[in-house]
């Protein structure tokens, strides 16, 4: 008897806290989620200027972007490709895509590939990679990255798109060569969907103009604090 | 009275600091402690946002200890502490961005922190809401200190260099504070690495062993000193 009252009162005095706990936090969320997708918009910003050089196009870059939904890109999510044109000719275009075989899951990068198929420039945009080990993919790490730069797939079988470990021209990391294997194959990937799918990306209905109008006022914000990195 | 309770709070600051050090004595939250500890700014990031959820969740939990029954006060803490790592996540991924990003899963990861709930269990749960946050507050400031220790020591052995890195924790000011200690031609990975953040973590605790022996001799008299050790015992007695 005086057990089953300690149970239903300790079952409520629990569910209570929980309550309370959940709602406090979805309050913060609630409160921080503008803030969080402002932040997330600007770093987005500055990693595409990064990779397309600014000066190389005049269109307003996060404002001309289609979304897409294939498995080249590494998942069955939707991916965001942004346009670079100058005086509407195209030049590049920014790819986001997933490595699906990271170490400790996706991993999740941009890549700018030139409309001649080279690829100009990659970023890590998020990953749970080892600290001290994976985690050189990240520019702030290791210029690792860096080495994208400038290649082109010479073919769809292009054997020289591997880690060194595995005859490749890109170097692994000591103690990580799944991180970088995944990456590699990924960005390979994204350049094939790229080739194949060129035309119809730079022809294709503009998907981000719809939130222009809360994009700009970000944008002033931005221009006088921007081009970090 | 007011001397009293002066000596209750130095004690918590002697506590804290040395003789109960969440780093080097309770050996707790080794995980974080090792594996972040790589350079000076990390562990000064990290070091931060324990302290701030171990203040949070003393308090707090000092708060409701009178509603709290013993049988369920496990999962009422770590309902607690989880909601505060939650929150101090969002305000962070807002307000300090670039923080953040370089905390990366180890900011979560708090919540596995066993400093926390055995501040929880052992001292919160027990004592008045001032006392709790000071405590918390002091532990907070001795995890700290072992983690920016460890993270100098690894961060010169490994890279020989300091604040690696600080203005992703500062500002744009903190880039003027890296200090290149000496030239590698490859990094020391050893130093870099958790089993170089467990080998001078020994020689830490042996260090600090090393003092309280010597502080115990210049004692003329030493009395027979209770050794106090906090027991998260999760047993319902």
């Amino acid at each position: 008897m005086s057990m089953s009252v300690a149970i239903s009162k300790n079952s409520k005095i629990l569910a209570l806290f929980a309550i309370s706990c959940t709602a406090i936090v979805g309050l913060v969320n609630e409160l921080t989620k503008d803030k969080i997708y402002q932040q997330q918009q600007k770093q987005l910003l500055s990693t595409l200027n990064n990779i397309i050089e600014a000066d190389r196009y005049n269109n307003e870059l996060t404002l001309d972007c289609v979304k897409v939904n294939d498995i080249a890109l590494g998942s069955d999510k939707e991916q965001t490709v942004y346009l670079a044109r100058l005086n509407s000719t195209p030049v590049a275009a920014a790819i986001t895509a997933v490595a699906p075989k990271g170490y400790n899951g996706n991993i999740e990068l941009i890549v700018a590939i030139n409309v001649d198929g080279s690829i100009n420039g990659v970023r890590i945009l998020d990953h749970q990679e080892t600290p001290g080990l994976g985690d050189k993919i990240e520019l702030a790490k290791s210029n690792w990255i860096t080495s994208f730069s400038g290649k082109s797939l010479m073919s769809n079988n292009d054997s020289r798109w591997a880690v060194a470990k595995d005859g490749g021209m890109f170097d692994q990391f000591t103690g990580a060569t799944i991180t970088p294997r995944a990456v590699v194959s990924a960005v390979k990937e994204t350049a094939l969907y790229f080739k194949e799918n060129q035309k119809s990306l730079f022809t294709h209905e503009n998907d981000c103009q719809l939130i222009k109008q809360t994009l700009v006022s970000d944008d002033k914000e931005k221009a006088s604090d921007d081009h970090e990195n | 009275m007011t001397m009293k309770i002066n000596e209750e709070f130095k004690e918590i600051i002697w506590q804290g600091l040395w003789k109960n050090n969440p780093g080097l004595v309770q050996l707790l939250g080794l995980c974080p402690l090792l594996a972040v500890t790589s350079t000076v700014t990390n562990a000064l990031g990290l070091g931060i946002a324990t302290l701030l959820v171990l203040v949070c969740s003393n308090a707090t939990v000092s708060a409701v200890r009178q509603w709290v029954p013993k049988e369920v006060r496990i999962p009422i803490f770590v309902l607690i502490i989880a909601a505060f790592v939650s929150c101090v996540q969002l305000l962070m991924n807002a307000f300090t961005h670039g923080l953040y990003q370089s905390l990366g899963i180890f900011l979560p990861l708090i919540v596995t922190n066993c400093a926390i709930i055995g501040r929880a269990e052992a001292y919160a749960s027990k004592n008045p809401i001032k006392q709790a946050s000071f405590d918390g507050l002091m532990m907070g400031i001795g995890f700290s200190l072992v983690l920016v220790t460890l993270g100098t020591i690894r961060e010169v052995l490994g890279q020989g260099t300091l604040f690696d890195g600080a203005h992703l924790l500062l500002g744009d000011w903190a880039l003027a504070l890296r200090v290149e200690v000496f030239q590698f031609d490859s990094q020391f990975l050893l130093a870099i690495l958790p089993p170089g953040a467990f080998i001078v973590m020994g020689f830490l605790i042996a260090a600090k062993n090393v003092i309280d022996d010597k502080l115990a001799q210049q004692q003329p008299k030493p009395e027979k000193q209770n050794i106090e050790r906090v027991r998260v015992n999760f047993d319902a007695q």
